[in-house]
């Protein structure tokens, strides 16, 4: 077969109906290429070549029809369950832990006729903006070697910019699906807050984490969300509506669109190029007939603050379950309260640690009132802010990062400094809004930057219209690739 | 300081299990008593990414406890964690409710000595059960998790009980409530009503509360009232030496009949409660609460007052039947039959529930139908047959589970009224006893009843009584 390394979703769907391909070929070319790429990128944790290719061999008897991604290898972070096969999370706890049971996007994916290569890398139990925090492996910005690709799901993004999976499936808690896609160059979705279903989604911070797809490009991005969209009676907290129709007025371009500006955007800590691109949107989308306004946008002060508060003190509680009694790793000790102890001390990594101990504390009496009862208030603010904006704007444009990618072991030891690269994409999972990242140029370093569009709650059909006006003027994929496209 | 009387404050938090066929936040089966580990899902195991689902019929069960409990049906109530670390529990926080609850400030009424009392409900809230720890002779411990996720209300009372025997009577009235209800079969030796109990001490007198302790693992109403004694005589015996009571939870060693000290406040438990985020707020319309509250049945205390208004029955009698619903439903049955409240009373009181007793078994399996008893007792006050064979009929019914009419035909036991055959045993009991009826002639009246007595034996019971008195009386007078 061809150099796969270019197709996107939308072609290999072209091939097949063609009958130019079929799945047992496609999937064995990009185990090839998994087996030549991954060494050096690092993006699969595990890669699941005989089921694949079982998968694939099983596919090659049934009908295509009404199988919206029959044949199409999809990388699955390794956070989301999959039955008998790794599920690790990135952490020592789990390492040789094996769900008995798929996620249901993993349901909804094999009945759209995917085959799942393998599970990617990813920061520790999703906490991280760099996959640094992985237990096991380093994973590479596939654009260049000495940068981190970005995080949590940095595994998945680098899978699709290094061209060993068309499409990915990442988490995003604050910006850990659309902070990578940015850092990588591909595209990144996180749907409304229930969209989606976490059912299977190994949890961290259950009121803002959603799983969404990460592609190459906003057409591909709207197929893959559209298969894993929808009520799911496993999850409370799923939209009980039908998902929305996203590809039947995608086309429709940005003319009309009311998009709000931030104000400050001149005045942000932006990295130049950041700041560069995200002028130069603005120019394009009045160009483009777009209705633009400058306004200011809520929680830009308070949402990083508010963020790590309520995510800590969700996953103090959604952690606690890992303590060696029934699965994962368990420390040798004499008694119970040692093995808790020792098993979370190997089992969990130095991230986690501070994430346990930070909501630990602001769930603690005396303190509950100070953190986490002012988060939740300042998160009703927050949304309050978003819900009056979106009365009067279909959309906001906005950078998904301060900065292009950061080089590997830059900030790994300034947590801060980490958790600030979240600023821009924490506020969408806070207010649990629709929010998409889509790769706009690159920097002098030749690293992609990426913009972030936000919709109104149950708007994903609006924000994927936006994404895709904005990527025909971008010219991205027509202009840019890393050298490892062509390895 | 020995002259200063104290009160007891008594506040009971009881746990009750829902007769739900699924557990409250999955579709795993709550039968009691299978092989371990085999009523299990990734959700009540509490397995990476699963999630809880809200079982819709644990809240109408929990709606039915707050309506009998005359409490307040929050439109909207919150989920919240409750994190502790322990090995029956899977996730290490149980999904419970916190500041939100769905039932509060309701009372239920309690009739002692006389008196009516009405004790406080703060609050019916919803959760789920822990597994349970096995620990064998090794010194390891396993764990079974069939328990995990089996719905539970937990119903706490206001500090309003006064003594051990208040706390025993609220219980014994909580018990039959939601027995009544279908919500929980109030089993305590099984586990599934459960009693944790607050006590503190004040002067009489006074209002302010002095220091609680807290007792656990009270699993009989034996227990609860021992329990309590036990705390309140520590209590006293403390406060009388001049010492300060320290916040600490006892455990009830049912083996050794004593309190044991399980923690004291240094070390109590900080369960970081938060609103549970993978639930939804739940919001109860009325709509809802008017279909919980069309399918709750006549309540124990209102039965009591209608059985002593409409059926004439002493307070006493109408509790004892009242006491199950079952008997209380089985009485009526019989009353419907046979017509007499007060025979019928003394029959079910009686025989009835002599034999339950006796037998074990529960008035469910009781092998008469009231029907029939209210057969029989329309035969007996009809003087069909004597009240003595009426008893063997009845003993014959629960035997061979036979209808009232069939056993008195089979065992020939309709009362005999014909003159003829009672002349004859007549003139033989007097023929067999010519002594006795010498004395009885000479003035011993007292000689009467003997000499039915003998008629009737003669006639196995079936005589009928006021027929031979008067036929005897004529003869001996002759």
């Amino acid at each position: 077969m061809e150099n796969l390394a270019g197709l996107s979703v939308v072609s290999l769907r072209e091939m097949y109906r063609k009958r130019a391909v079929r799945p047992v070929e496609v999937v064995t070319a990009y185990l090839e290429r998994i087996e030549r790429i991954n060494p050096t990128i690092k993006a699969f944790l595990h890669v699941f070549a005989k089921d694949a290719l079982s998968q694939a061999r099983a596919l090659e008897k049934e009908d295509p029809e009404g199988r919206p991604l029959y044949g199409i290898p999809v990388a699955v972070k390794d956070n989301i369950c999959t039955r008998g096969l790794p599920t690790t999370c990135a952490s020592k706890i789990l390492e040789h832990y094996r769900p008995p049971y798929d996620a249901t996007v993993v349901d909804r994916l094999h009945d759209a006729g995917a085959v799942i290569m393998g599970k990617t890398n990813m920061d520790e139990f999703a906490m991280g903006s760099s996959t640094e925090n992985s237990a096991f492996e380093i994973t590479k910005n596939p654009w260049n070697e000495d940068y981190a690709p970005g995080g949590s799901s940095g595994g998945s993004a680098a899978a699709v910019a290094g061209g060993i999976a068309p499409a990915a499936l990442g988490s995003d808690t604050g910006g850990s699906i659309r902070q990578p896609a940015s850092l990588c160059g591909v595209v990144g979705l996180k749907g409304t807050y229930g969209r989606v279903s976490r059912y299977g989604l190994v949890a961290f911070a259950s009121s803002l984490d959603q799983i969404g797809p990460i592609t190459r490009d906003v057409m591909d991005c709207a197929i893959v969300m559209g298969v894993i969209s929808g009520r799911d009676p496993f999850d409370a907290t799923s939209i009980p509506e039908p998902a929305p129709d996203l590809t039947a007025d995608i086309k429709k371009g940005l003319r009309g669109l009311r998009i709000a500006i931030p104000r400050d955007l001149d005045t942000w800590e932006l990295e130049d190029s950041v700041r560069d691109a995200a002028v130069g949107t603005v120019d394009i989308l009045k160009d483009e007939g777009a209705e633009t306004e400058r306004v200011d946008l809520p929680g830009m002060e308070t949402s990083i603050a508010c963020y790590y508060i309520l995510a800590n003190a969700e996953a103090s509680s959604n952690l606690a379950r890992y303590d060696g009694v029934k699965y994962g790793l368990r420390a040798r000790s004499d008694s119970l309260i040692e093995m808790y102890e020792q098993t979370r001390g190997e089992g969990f990594g130095e991230e986690v640690k501070r994430r346990i101990l930070l909501g630990t504390y602001v769930l603690s009496a005396g303190y509950y009132d100070a953190y986490y009862s002012k988060a939740q208030q300042v998160k009703a603010l927050i949304c309050d802010g978003f819900e009056k904006i979106f009365t009067r704007f279909d959309l906001i444009v906005l950078p998904t990062s301060p900065t292009p990618a950061f080089q590997i072991g830059e900030k790994i030891d300034d947590p801060i400094a980490m958790y600030l690269s979240d600023i821009f994409t924490t506020p969408a999972n806070i207010a649990g809004l629709p929010a998409i990242s889509i790769p706009a140029g690159v920097s002098p370093e030749g690293l992609p930057i990426g913009m972030q569009l936000i919709a109104g709650a149950g708007r994903e059909a609006t924000l994927l219209r936006g994404a895709l006006g904005l990527e025909k003027v971008y010219r991205f994929r027509e202009q840019f690739s890393p050298d490892i496209e062509k390895r | 300081m020995n002259d200063i009387r104290f009160e007891p404050v008594i506040g009971l938090e009881v746990h009750a299990q829902l007769l739900t066929e699924s557990k409250i936040y999955c579709s795993c089966s709550t039968t009691f008593g299978a092989e371990p580990n085999t009523q299990v899902c990734p959700v009540c195991l509490g397995l990476p990414g699963a999630l809880p689902v809200l079982n819709h019929e644990a809240v109408s069960m929990a709606i039915m406890m707050g309506l009998a409990s005359h409490c307040r049906i929050s439109p909207q109530s919150v989920f919240a964690r409750k994190n502790y670390f322990y090995p029956d529990c899977p996730k290490n926080y149980q999904i419970s409710m916190y500041d939100r609850p769905l039932c509060e400030d309701g009372y239920i009424e309690l009739e002692m000595k006389g008196t009516t009392r009405r004790i406080g409900i703060e609050r019916v809230h919803l959760e789920d059960d822990a597994g349970k720890l096995i620990h064998d002779e090794s010194g390891s411990s396993l764990v079974d998790f069939n328990r995990c996720g089996v719905p539970l209300i937990e119903i706490v009372s206001k500090p309003d009980i006064r003594a051990p025997e208040e706390a025993g009577s609220y219980l014994t009235r909580l018990r039959q409530i939601v027995r009544y209800l279908g919500i929980c079969d109030g089993n305590m030796e099984e586990g599934s009503l459960r009693c944790d109990v607050n006590i503190s001490l004040r002067p009489e007198g006074s209002r302010k509360l002095g220091t609680k302790t807290e007792i656990k693992n009270l699993n009989s109403f034996k227990a609860v009232e021992m329990g309590i004694r036990f705390e309140i005589e520590r209590q006293v015996a403390v406060l009388r030496e001049g010492g300060t009571i320290a916040q600490v939870t006892n455990l009830w060693d049912e083996n050794q009949k004593c309190l044991v000290m399980m923690r004291t406040k240094e070390y109590a438990h900080d369960y970081r409660y938060f609103p549970e985020p993978d639930l939804l707020p739940l919001s109860v319309d009325e709509a809802w609460i008017n279909e919980v509250r069309g399918s709750i049945p006549e309540l124990p205390l209102e039965r009591e007052r209608r059985f002593q208004a409409d059926y004439g029955l002493s307070h006493y009698d109408a509790a004892v039947l009242c006491a199950e619903k079952g008997v209380a439903d089985y009485y009526e049955a019989v009353v419907r039959g046979a017509g007499d409240p007060k025979v019928s009373s003394n029959w079910v009181m009686r025989d009835v529930l002599e034999q339950l007793k006796a037998s074990g078994i529960t008035i469910e399996n009781f092998p008469v139908p009231p029907e029939e008893l209210g057969e029989l007792l329309k035969l007996v006050l009809g003087g069909v047959v004597s009240g003595t064979a009426g008893r063997n009929v009845f003993k014959e019914m629960v035997k061979s589970g036979e209808g009232a009419g069939v056993v008195v035909k089979r065992l020939g036991l309709q009362q005999i009224s014909e003159s003829g055959e009672l002349e004859r045993w007549i003139e033989e009991v007097l023929s067999e006893n010519s002594k006795e009826v010498e004395r009885y002639r000479a003035g011993k009246k007292q000689l009467f009843g003997f000499f039915v007595g003998q008629v009737m034996k003669k006639s196995s019971g079936r005589a009928n009584p006021k027929l031979t008195g008067d036929m005897l009386k004529k003869r001996l007078e002759d």
